[in-house]
């Protein structure tokens, strides 16, 4: 599974996206996996996930071709 | 078309205005989002915008839809700019028109409010001894 990283996200990486061995099943099990690989990211202000370009809750059930992002804090404008 | 949105390397305030005229409306409001020179007393060289394109498209979709359907807007137009930016320089613009004004104020204010609250673009500022990327840490 693919998992696109932004801003601070993508710095703290070391890369633009990265790839899972495997889909986790949730939301929540994808973002535990994800701060024991960065553990930085725990520093953030908040850490959204995105599933298909949509914010998604970390009760959200994960399919294998899911579009992922790491969605550090915004700041456009 | 309605609902003008765009994320690009240069945008201008001409555009979004020439967008939303139209002979119904009475009142356009514009909110014009510049580089500023300096953050916390320390002068800022320049500014690095990083989109997550696709889904930041779908984001400003959404804010500007709900101005038509709760807000009394007409037509609006969302812009903003990805890329290396100076102070002074535009990086977003929002035009909002409606029958009467304070549709139109009350929709600037609504969109800027929520695109920073929302919409996944992130800003590095430069400075002259290191760089950050803004609002990142508590």
């Amino acid at each position: 599974m693919k998992v696109l990283l932004f801003g601070i996200a993508k710095d703290i990486a070391g890369a633009p996206s990265i790839t899972l061995d495997a889909a986790p099943e949730k939301v929540a099990v994808l973002r535990e996996q994800l701060y024991q690989r960065y553990p930085r990211l725990r520093e953030l202000r908040s850490c959204m996930i995105a599933v298909n370009k949509v914010y998604a809750a970390d009760g959200d059930t994960l399919q294998p071709g899911d579009e992922i992002a790491v969605i550090p804090p915004v700041s456009g404008g | 078309m309605d609902v003008l949105i765009d994320i690009k390397e240069e945008i201008t305030v001409q555009e979004a205005v020439d967008f939303v005229t139209t002979p119904d409306c009475g009142g356009i409001a514009v909110f014009v989002g510049t580089v500023r020179n300096a953050t916390k007393g320390k002068p800022v060289q320049r500014l690095f915008f990083e989109c997550y394109t696709p889904m930041a498209l779908l984001e400003l979709e959404k804010i500007a839809r709900h101005t038509l359907t709760e807000m009394g807007i007409r037509k609006i137009a969302i812009l903003h700019v990805s890329g290396d930016k100076l102070p002074g320089e535009t990086v977003v613009v929002i035009a909002a028109a409606s029958p009467h004004r304070a549709a139109a104020f009350a929709a600037c204010q609504y969109a800027i409010d929520t695109l920073k609250e929302t919409v996944p673009i992130w800003k590095k500022e430069y400075f002259e001894d290191g760089e950050v990327w803004v609002a990142a840490h508590p």
